[in-house]
């Protein structure tokens, strides 16, 4: 018997559903575009197949804890390292000049 | 490389989300310094994702509703004729699937949360939850009723489970008061979740 995976949850008993809208935040919709844009024809540097291993690879808890866009974000950098699109050395330094800058309150994104 | 699998991260005083919102900012600027796109490509993805929702699948289905050529068109080939319309659904297979007076038809993605989001914009939370995922298979009905949707019991419900590379999206049945209608009149009565099947058009 195959042991089933965290995110494969179809079937599964679980509660009463409450169906809620969501109002996304402007970074979950540069989260959803760097995914769009990544995954364009004329880049090909994240399949969707890609994003999903990257979030199934995530431990149970992890999974449960996490929001749906903070997955996704986890999955695009993981991505983008294994490519070597960039290096995990350079994202946790610019992380780091991103909070020394005050934070992702404090940035200007757009 | 080892994957960082622990997610309590370097910083006690940073949450979950302020870690990744800070991933966001970090992994964009230098994605754009690397020149794979710039600011504007930025702007413009999350621009075009504001301008998406469900009323292009309400267009889709009030045509099929006029006209039945087109409509068996749709269900033949769901990519094809969305296209037909001059909207681009992408490297996807889409299929249409009828509702009748005996089949209701219910969309879901169990592994994820794949969604014809070219034709209703990016899915609600609860259609990514996992309430929603994991009992939608087994007990459509109960489900449905978290929607305040009832159908009479020997209505079929058949649920399809999205992949990656194939969406679904439900051709809801007209209602018969919406006769001699014209395209406008029948999108103004369609709703984002009839197009899911979680509800359907009662008038």
């Amino acid at each position: 018997m195959t042991m089933r995976s965290n995110h494969d949850m179809g079937g599964l008993a679980a509660g009463r559903l409450t169906p809620r809208e969501h109002e996304y935040e402007p970074w979950e919709k540069r989260v959803d575009a760097l995914m769009m844009l990544l995954s364009s024809k004329q880049r090909q540097l994240l399949t969707v197949d890609e994003l999903r291993r990257n979030i199934e690879a995530l431990g149970a808890d992890a999974y449960d804890r996490m929001t749906y866009y903070e997955r996704w974000m986890h999955a695009i950098g993981q991505t983008l390292i294994q490519r070597g699109v960039i290096n995990i050395d350079e994202l946790g330094r610019r992380m780091e000049e991103v909070r020394a800058a005050g934070g992702p309150d404090a940035a200007v994104n757009q | 490389m080892s994957e960082p699998h622990d997610h309590r991260h370097g910083r006690d005083d940073e949450d979950s989300v302020s870690y990744y919102r800070t991933m966001e900012i970090a992994v964009r600027s230098l994605l754009i310094e690397k020149g794979i796109f710039s600011a504007q490509d930025v702007r413009r993805t999350v621009e075009a994702m504001d301008g998406r929702n469900y009323s292009r699948g309400a267009r889709v289905v009030a045509h099929a509703w006029q006209d039945g050529a087109y409509r068996a068109r749709l269900l033949a080939n769901g990519t094809a004729a969305v296209e037909e319309l001059g909207m681009q659904v992408g490297p996807l297979k889409l299929v249409v699937v009828e509702n009748t007076p005996a089949v209701h038809n219910v969309v879901v993605c169990t592994l994820c949360s794949c969604y014809p989001r070219m034709l209703l914009g990016l899915p609600p939370d609860w259609y990514k939850s996992r309430e929603y995922r994991s009992r939608v298979v087994r007990e459509p009905r109960a489900v449905l009723a978290d929607f305040g949707t009832a159908l009479p019991a020997d209505v079929t419900i058949r649920v399809h489970d999205s992949t990656a590379d194939m969406r679904y999206m439900v051709l809801p049945m007209r209602p018969p008061a919406s006769a001699g209608e014209s395209a406008a009149q029948l999108e103004r009565r369609i709703s984002r979740d009839a197009l899911v099947g979680t509800a359907v058009i009662d008038r």
